[in-house]
């Protein structure tokens, strides 16, 4: 019976790694939620031994004095910047994720498939491409967009993305996992090699894509350097610029506007959670 | 009736045109990437052997300097100390997880908690550091001290903290890819054979993970490079000395127009990482056959 003991015990405490460590994780998140209730003069009150720099803490209560959705409101209408950027945001990240979808995937396709000269070199090239900093190629970035008078557009920021190579790596991974029978099946059926592409390839694929894009997706809305550097105009950038503006005087409304962001976000997790733990799945199985 | 030399070529001719066709799915992408990354890259690390202003031949004087350069031997050095101890912690921490929700059904709703993190904007992460870690913020509060953790050595351990807490959640679902794609039956032959818990673990779960090691390494290495964002938002150009991080000195490089520096370095990280990325890729094709 010692041996059903210590397999029980090592359950519990399994249990309570996993969920213990999972709540914990999302304590940082409740946190801003709950702070996001709280009103202007309830936070300034709170954040006041932050300011003075005085012995004192920074008050914390779950619960708000007056729980209001005034930050919410105040932002939503009354704040055209947080809007227009909003819809910046939005308008970058469509841009970009179309893009990848057509630039992206077909590629992943052909290295995943086809086998032509020079291909393992040139995959390796974009894996190196993926794990490249920005920071290093930021300066030669600017100088194509510079040249091509885009500085200061939004294309500037979607058109550098869309080129991106991590879709392609994790897309790559998808298509790979396909038993190339079926393809070979497809072309003695008199399939063009476009119809194997779309017809066969995209939908066995489906759910990596979809892992590819919810990541990227993650990725562009919350974007920082690619803007900052290209972007000079501040009506231009994106929601992700807004947040880091906001002073901890403010910190309702940040916690308002990160909800916002955050909502975004936790919509797209909630509509893929399934694909974009299967596209994972798939992308780390040896193939 | 067509000759057979005919029929050679058109076969041929045809065949070229199927190799034609299949490039195009390739094009868009490689025309793009060369035009913005590739192209400008490879002109930038031509011009990392001249001197910019001058445009005399430098040799490698430029990569003396970056050697010699102060602030480049402190960022790699965080940079390394960052990737040692954030790396195998993140890759251990997650296959741990990954092996306990393995083993009881019950707990793989929670994995949704862990990948929560993913979804956070980094500039959101550092209000909440800002609540946390500063000299009045809720953790002096729980220690009765007064200290500015962001301002002091401990930030590196924060960074670390914060990067664990961000990505352990999508290693750990690539690890559990991994766990499941063994087949069961081998794990209950050797539990027959009375093989414990662990000479399990060594000998058929290790082996068997071999070939998601290397998309597991590929990804944190990528995601390590992220940090950056709350490096900066946190710190602004000149952060806290051991959160100095190899994007800093870049970053600086490029606001003060330090181009000589900034082709030699970026090639040498390119190096460093392309090697890194074909080392990554044999691991591949041995984790294939």
């Amino acid at each position: 019976m010692n041996k059903k003991k210590t397999e029980r015990c090592l359950k519990v405490v399994s249990w309570f790694c996993v969920a213990g460590l999972g709540i914990l994780i999302c304590v940082p998140l409740a946190l801003l939620l709950c702070g996001s209730l709280a009103d202007e003069t309830e936070w300034g009150q709170r954040i006041r031994p932050l300011l003075k720099d005085s012995r004192e803490y920074i008050e914390w209560k779950w619960i708000p004095d007056y729980p209001t959705l005034n930050n919410y409101r105040e932002l939503l209408f009354y704040a055209p910047d947080f809007l227009t950027l909003f819809w910046n945001s939005m308008k970058m990240t469509a841009g970009i994720l179309g893009g990848q979808l057509l630039v992206g995937v077909p590629a992943a396709w052909a290295f995943a498939v086809y086998r032509f000269r020079g291909k393992g070199a040139l995959f390796s090239l974009y894996i190196l491409l993926m794990l490249l900093p920005f920071q290093t190629t930021m300066l030669a970035k600017y100088l194509v967009l510079n040249g091509l008078g885009l500085v200061d557009t939004a294309w500037a920021v979607i058109l550098p993305a869309v080129f991106s190579t991590f879709p392609v790596f994790l897309a790559y991974r998808g298509f790979q996992g396909i038993p190339s029978e079926l393809f070979e099946a497809a072309r003695m059926d008199g399939a063009g090699e476009w119809d194997v592409f779309a017809r066969v390839g995209l939908p066995l694929a489906e759910s990596s894509i979809m892992a590819a894009f919810v990541v990227s997706f993650f990725e562009v809305w919350n974007m920082v350097e690619e803007p900052l550097a290209f972007l000079k105009d501040m009506s231009l950038w994106p929601l992700s610029l807004y947040l880091p503006q906001i002073g901890p005087q403010q910190a309702g409304r940040a916690g308002a506007a990160s909800v916002i962001t955050l909502t975004v976000s936790l919509f797209v997790f909630g509509m893929f959670r399934d694909s974009l733990e299967q596209g994972i799945v798939s992308s780390a199985l040896k193939m | 009736m067509r000759s057979r030399k005919n029929w050679n070529y058109t076969l041929r001719s045809r065949r070229r045109l199927r190799a034609a066709k299949r490039f195009l799915f390739l094009l868009p992408s490689l025309g793009g990437v060369s035009c913005f990354v590739i192209l400008p890259f490879g002109k930038m690390a031509a011009s990392s052997f001249f001197t910019v202003l001058t445009n005399e031949f430098a040799g490698f004087r430029n990569y003396e300097a970056v050697f010699h350069n102060e602030a480049f031997r402190l960022a790699v050095r965080n940079t390394a100390r960052f990737i040692a101890l954030g790396l195998p912690l993140l890759l251990l921490g997650s296959l741990g997880l990954a092996l306990m929700i393995s083993g009881s059904p019950r707990l793989d709703k929670y994995k949704y908690l862990y990948l929560l993190p993913l979804a956070v904007p980094a500039a959101t992460m550092v209000l909440v550091w800002k609540l946390l870690f500063s000299g009045q913020g809720f953790l002096n509060r729980l220690l009765g001290t007064h200290e500015n953790f962001l301002g002091e050595e401990s930030a590196f351990y924060i960074l670390v903290g914060s990067y664990l807490w961000k990505n352990l959640g999508y290693t750990m679902v690539l690890w559990l890819a991994g766990l499941r794609a063994i087949p069961e039956a081998i794990l209950d032959a050797a539990k027959v054979d009375g093989a414990g818990r662990v000479k399990r673990f060594l000998l058929i779960t290790l082996p068997c993970l071999r070939g998601c090691i290397s998309t597991v390494l590929v990804v944190s290495l990528l995601n390590f490079f992220k940090v950056f964002r709350e490096v900066y938002l946190v710190g602004g150009a000149y952060p806290q000395r051991s959160i100095y991080m190899l994007q800093n000195v870049f970053q600086n490089w490029y606001v003060n127009l330090e181009q000589d520096k900034l082709a030699a370095g970026a090639v040498l990280l390119a190096a460093v990482l392309g090697t890194v990325s074909l080392l990554l890729q044999r691991l591949w094709d041995h984790g294939e056959t």
